[in-house]
C-alpha cells in the first residue's frame, strides 16, 4: 500500500489544498533598488537596522517579516500553531533567535537557500494532515553575515569571479491555513540531493542546476500535468549561470517547462547592480515569492506558479577538504483554486 | 581498478557535465582585469616611491628609508580599509591591490574589522592572522631555510 496523499516517489498532493492567507517580505537596501521595490513590504535603510551585529539583524528581518505577515491579517503571534523556519548561518541560528521571540511550536529545518519550498511543503503537510490550523513558514539571509561565514571579511580587497552570486540581503514569511481566502498550495516535490561533481563554490548555479532540472522532471512526471501548466515555473538562486545550464538540460531530457522559465536570483536584481551571476541566499526565492508572485497570483495577474527553491549543501569545511558541492531543490505548486 | 559499470556511469556523466558547465561558464575579463591590477599595482608602487624618496630628501640612509616607507605603506593600507576604500579597490584590481605590501596590511585589518563583535580576545586577537597567518609561516619558513643555506655556503 502507498501512501494515499502522495503520486510516484517524491511528490505530496494536498486533499485539502492549505490556504496562504498573508504574507510579508522585508529586503536589504540593494534588493531595494532593484526592480521590484514596490513589490516588497519593507526596504531597510542600511544592513544593520540598529542592531549590532549583522547576525542580529538577520534574526531581526525573519522576526519582524512574521509578524509583519501576522499583522496583516490582524493576528497575534499565539494565533499561530507551528513556525517553520530555516537559514543559513551555522546552527540556524537566525531562526532559532527569531523563534525565541515568536515563542510558539517551533521546527528548524536547514535546507541551504532551497529553505523558502522547504518550509512551505512542511508547512501545508501540518496543514493538510490536520496537526495544525494555521502555520507560519519562514526564511532569512543577509549579504554579510553570509559573506563572512562562508568567504572572505567585508573590508578584504578580493576579486569576484563573474560566475560567483550575491547572497540577498533579505527576508519572507508566509502563514497557511486550513481554509480561507489566498493562492493554495496543491502539491509539492521533495527533492533528492544531487551532486554532480562541482567543486567551485564560486558557481553554485552550475552545482544546484541538476538537482533543480531533476525535481522540476519528477514533478511534471509524477502529477501528470502538462509541461505549459504553470504560468511561471522559477528555480530559486540558479542566478545567468545556472540558469542556462539548466535550460540546456532541460533540452537534454526533453522537458521544456513553458510559457515561463525564469530563476529568483536572475529576477531580483537588474542588470546593473553588480552581482556577476546573480542573487543566492535563502532570501532571495523567499523575497521574490513574498513580494511579487504572491501579490500576481493573488491578484489574478497569473493563474499559477511553481517555485522550486535551490539550496547547495555544502559548508567551508567541506569546500576546503575539496569535497564536491551536493544540491537540492524542492518545489511547490501555488494557484489560485 | 574493481570499478563496478555504475561507479563508471556515474564518473562520465560527471565528466560530461562538468564540459558543459565549463562552456557555459562566462571568461573572466582577462585583459581588463590585467590592465586595472597593473595601473594600481603600478600606482602603489609610485606611491611608495615617493614616500621614500621624500625620507632620502630628509637625509634618512636609503636602508632606513626603505624601512620607513615599508612602514607608512602598511599605514597608508590599513587607513583605506578602515575607510572602506580598499575592498573596492580591490574588487577591480585583482593582484595589483593585494601583492603590494598595503595588501597585506588590508589582509590583517580586515579580519581584526570584522570579528571585533566577537571580543577582542576570541575575536580581533584570534581571526586577525587568519588569512595573513600562513603568508608569515611560509614567509618565516622560507627565510629560515635561506638562511641556513647561506650559513652552510659560508662554511663550505
Amino acid at each position: 500500500m502507498g501512501a494515499i496523499n502522495k503520486k510516484g516517489r517524491q511528490t505530496f498532493i494536498f486533499a485539502d489544498p492549505p490556504c496562504i492567507i498573508s504574507w510579508a517580505s522585508i529586503v536589504g537596501p540593494k534588493e531595494g533598488e532593484g526592480p521590484w521595490s514596490d513589490d516588497f513590504d519593507q526596504i531597510l535603510p542600511d544592513y544593520l537596522w540598529g542592531e549590532a551585529s549583522w547576525e542580529k539583524t538577520e534574526s531581526k528581518m525573519l522576526r519582524e517579516a512574521a509578524k509583519l505577515a501576522l499583522s496583516k491579517q490582524g493576528l497575534q503571534t499565539s494565533d499561530i500553531e507551528l513556525m517553520v523556519a530555516g537559514d543559513l548561518l551555522n546552527q540556524i541560528t537566525s531562526s532559532n533567535y527569531a523563534a525565541r521571540e515568536i515563542a510558539v511550536p517551533f521546527l528548524g529545518l536547514y535546507g541551504a537557500c532551497s529553505t523558502m519550498a522547504e518550509s512551505l511543503l512542511v508547512a501545508a503537510a501540518m496543514v493538510d494532515g490536520g496537526y495544525c490550523e494555521r502555520v507560519l513558514a519562514a526564511t532569512s539571509s543577509h549579504h554579510y553575515s553570509a559573506e563572512r561565514q562562508y568567504r572572505a571579511p567585508v573590508e578584504q580587497g578580493v576579486q569576484r569571479v563573474p560566475s560567483s552570486q550575491w547572497t540577498a540581503t533579505a527576508a519572507g514569511a508566509v502563514i497557511l491555513q486550513k481554509g480561507g481566502s489566498g493562492p493554495r498550495l496543491s502539491c509539492a516535490t521533495v527533492g533528492k540531493v544531487i551532486d554532480m561533481g562541482q567543486t567551485d563554490a564560486a558557481n553554485m548555479g552550475a552545482a544546484m542546476a541538476p538537482a533543480a532540472v531533476d525535481t522540476i522532471k519528477a514533478h511534471f512526471q509524477e502529477t501528470g500535468r502538462p509541461h505549459d501548466y504553470y504560468d511561471l515555473v522559477v528555480t530559486g538562486d540558479l542566478a545567468a549561470v545556472g540558469l542556462s545550464v539548466a535550460r540546456e538540460l532541460f533540452v537534454r531530457v526533453g522537458l521544456v517547462p513553458s510559457p515561463n522559465f525564469s530563476d529568483c536570483g536572475v529576477l531580483l536584481y537588474d542588470g546593473l547592480q553588480d552581482v556577476d551571476s546573480g542573487g543566492s541566499g535563502c532570501g532571495c526565492s523567499a523575497c521574490m515569492l513574498t513580494g511579487p508572485f504572491l501579490r500576481k497570483v493573488a491578484g489574478g495577474e497569473m493563474r499559477n506558479i511553481l517555485l522550486v527553491s535551490t539550496g547547495a549543501l555544502m559548508s567551508p569545511t567541506t569546500t576546503f577538504q575539496k569535497e564536491s558541492i551536493p544540491a537540492i531543490a524542492h518545489a511547490v505548486a501555488i494557484e489560485n483554486i | 581498478m574493481g570499478k563496478n559499470p555504475e561507479e563508471l556511469l556515474k564518473t562520465a556523466e560527471q565528466e560530461e557535465y562538468h564540459h558543459l558547465v565549463n562552456r557555459m561558464k562566462p571568461k573572466p575579463p582577462l585583459a581588463q582585469n590585467c590592465m586595472w591590477a597593473f595601473v594600481v599595482g603600478g600606482l602603489i608602487c609610485v606611491v611608495g616611491q615617493i614616500i621614500m624618496e621624500y625620507f632620502i630628501s630628509l637625509g634618512y640612509s636609503r636602508q632606513d628609508a626603505v624601512s620607513l616607507e615599508s612602514t607608512s605603506m602598511i599605514f597608508l593600507g590599513a587607513l583605506f580599509t578602515g575607510l572602506g576604500i580598499y575592498d573596492n579597490l580591490g574588487a577591480k584590481a585583482g593582484a595589483g591591490s593585494v601583492v603590494p605590501i598595503t595588501g597585506f596590511a588590508n589582509a590583517i585589518v580586515a579580519p581584526a574589522m570584522e570579528f571585533k563583535r566577537e571580543g577582542y580576545i576570541f575575536g580581533v586577537g584570534a581571526k586577525m592572522f587568519s588569512i595573513a597567518g600562513p603568508t608569515l609561516l611560509f614567509g618565516f619558513t622560507a627565510s629560515v631555510l635561506i638562511g641556513l643555506a647561506k650559513l652552510i655556503m659560508l662554511y663550505l
